[in-house]
């Protein structure tokens, strides 16, 4: 998250439209030389390569399948678990889903998302050195207790966390980020990696704006200056005003992808 | 706060990059770019990579980070910038098509190995 460090520096000294790339330049810091007595062995790969080779696995294996896959971050609490009871209860049994949901510990989330009637693999990242995040070895795992005959929409509700899901490919279509107003209008802003990777945001919780001092309008243009073009989803899981479009975004993804199978 | 699996993972490649007929070899340095958008913390980063380096050729081994600035390109008009805070809208058309040209890094690049004495 280097990018934040940026906002402090208010003096902007590139002024000079030196704006061409140098992608071999290194800029003008420290430049690594080698010392002598040593020898540089070349190397150029991705740290995250085997997680992305799986991840490419998983997309290859949904696709055969014609399962549409969402990924949906948020911070802890901000409406993940909700959101998907509600939209589960109105979308099936006309789509067919499944949900893998991923926490620290406990099975809570996924006793609340069982009542629904689709599938749901609970994923324990204790299990697997308490992760921060669902890696997509870990999606591999999940879905093969999944029929993926049998669905055509599988949701993924990550670890309630905006920094490492953001950094993790599971193999998805499409990626949700859930914002709720009781969280900084500027937190697209802090957290520019999820926002700026994420394919729809939904800002959850509107049916609280009447006993907040929430700006709405700030907070959705701080995920336009990350995220242009973005739609962005206002929307209360608690009452399910405002989720329609957010629930048309869906059947529509879900659809173009059966039509592509 | 995964900064501990992408350690594991550097030093995964990086043991994996010794040429197998070296035998006992110490990695001295290791060379990374990250990116600026990358979600990792350079200095947690050095802290979990020292622990897990601990019993593997890479124990003691400096880790050299490289920061690759966020350059983008409009694809309205075609300028090409270095994005230098929260604002992905082009800088001179304000256009959001916008492609992201560099800054999502998060790459090994090298391993220097010291010579034995
Ligand atoms: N007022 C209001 N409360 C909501 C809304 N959506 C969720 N909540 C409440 O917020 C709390 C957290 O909601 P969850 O759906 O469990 O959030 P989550 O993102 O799944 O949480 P984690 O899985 O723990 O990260 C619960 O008490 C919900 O009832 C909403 O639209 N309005
Ligand atoms: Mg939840
Ligand atoms: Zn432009």
């Amino acid at each position: 998250m280097l990018i934040q460090n940026d906002k402090i520096r208010l003096a902007r000294h590139h002024q000079d439209g030196h704006s061409h790339s140098h992608p071999h330049s290194r800029g003008d810091t420290e430049v690594h030389s080698v010392k002598s007595g040593r020898r540089e062995i070349k190397v150029v790969r991705r740290v995250l390569d085997v997680n992305d080779k799986m991840a490419d696995e998983n997309r290859e294996l949904f696709n055969r399948h014609g399962v549409f896959v969402l990924n949906m971050m948020s911070s802890p609490g901000s409406g993940k678990t909700t959101t998907l009871e509600k939209s589960l209860a109105t979308i099936m049994p006309e789509i067919k889903c499944a949900v893998i949901v991923g926490d620290i510990c406990t099975t809570n989330d996924a006793d609340r998302l069982a009542v629904s009637g689709a599938p749901v693999v609970q994923i324990n990242t204790d299990e697997f050195g308490g992760d921060c995040h669902l890696a997509a070895h870990v999606i591999e795992k999940a879905a093969r207790s999944i029929d993926l005959d049998a669905i055509e929409l599988l949701i993924v509700e990550n670890v309630g966390n905006l920094v490492c899901p953001a950094e993790f490919d599971i193999g998805e279509d499409a990626r949700a980020v859930i914002l709720s107003v009781t969280e900084g209008e500027d937190k697209p802003l802090k957290y520019p990696l999820m926002f700026r990777k994420s394919d729809i945001a939904i800002l959850n919780k509107t049916d609280l704006l009447p006993y907040l001092d929430y700006d709405v309008g700030e907070a959705v243009r701080s995920i336009r200056q990350i995220h242009p073009d973005m739609p962005v989803f206002e929307m209360s899981s608690k009452t399910e005003e405002g989720m329609g479009p957010w629930l048309d975004w869906l059947k529509r993804q879900v659809r173009d992808k059966l039509q592509q199978a | 706060m995964h900064e501990m699996g992408i350690a594991m993972q550097i030093i995964e490649i990086a043991t994996a990059s010794i040429p197998t007929d070296e035998g006992d070899v110490a990695v001295a340095r290791v060379n990374l770019k990250v990116g600026k958008l990358a979600a990792v913390v350079a200095d947690s980063l050095r802290f979990c990579f020292e622990i897990a380096a601990k019993e593997t050729p890479l124990e003691g081994a400096e880790l050299d980070i490289e920061e690759i600035p966020v350059k983008a390109r409009c694809k309205a008009c075609d300028t090409e910038w270095t994005i230098e805070g929260p604002a992905f809208n082009c800088e001179k058309c304000d256009s959001g098509q916008i492609e992201i040209l560099s800054g999502r890094e998060l790459n090994i690049e090298s391993i220097e190995i010291a010579d034995e004495a």
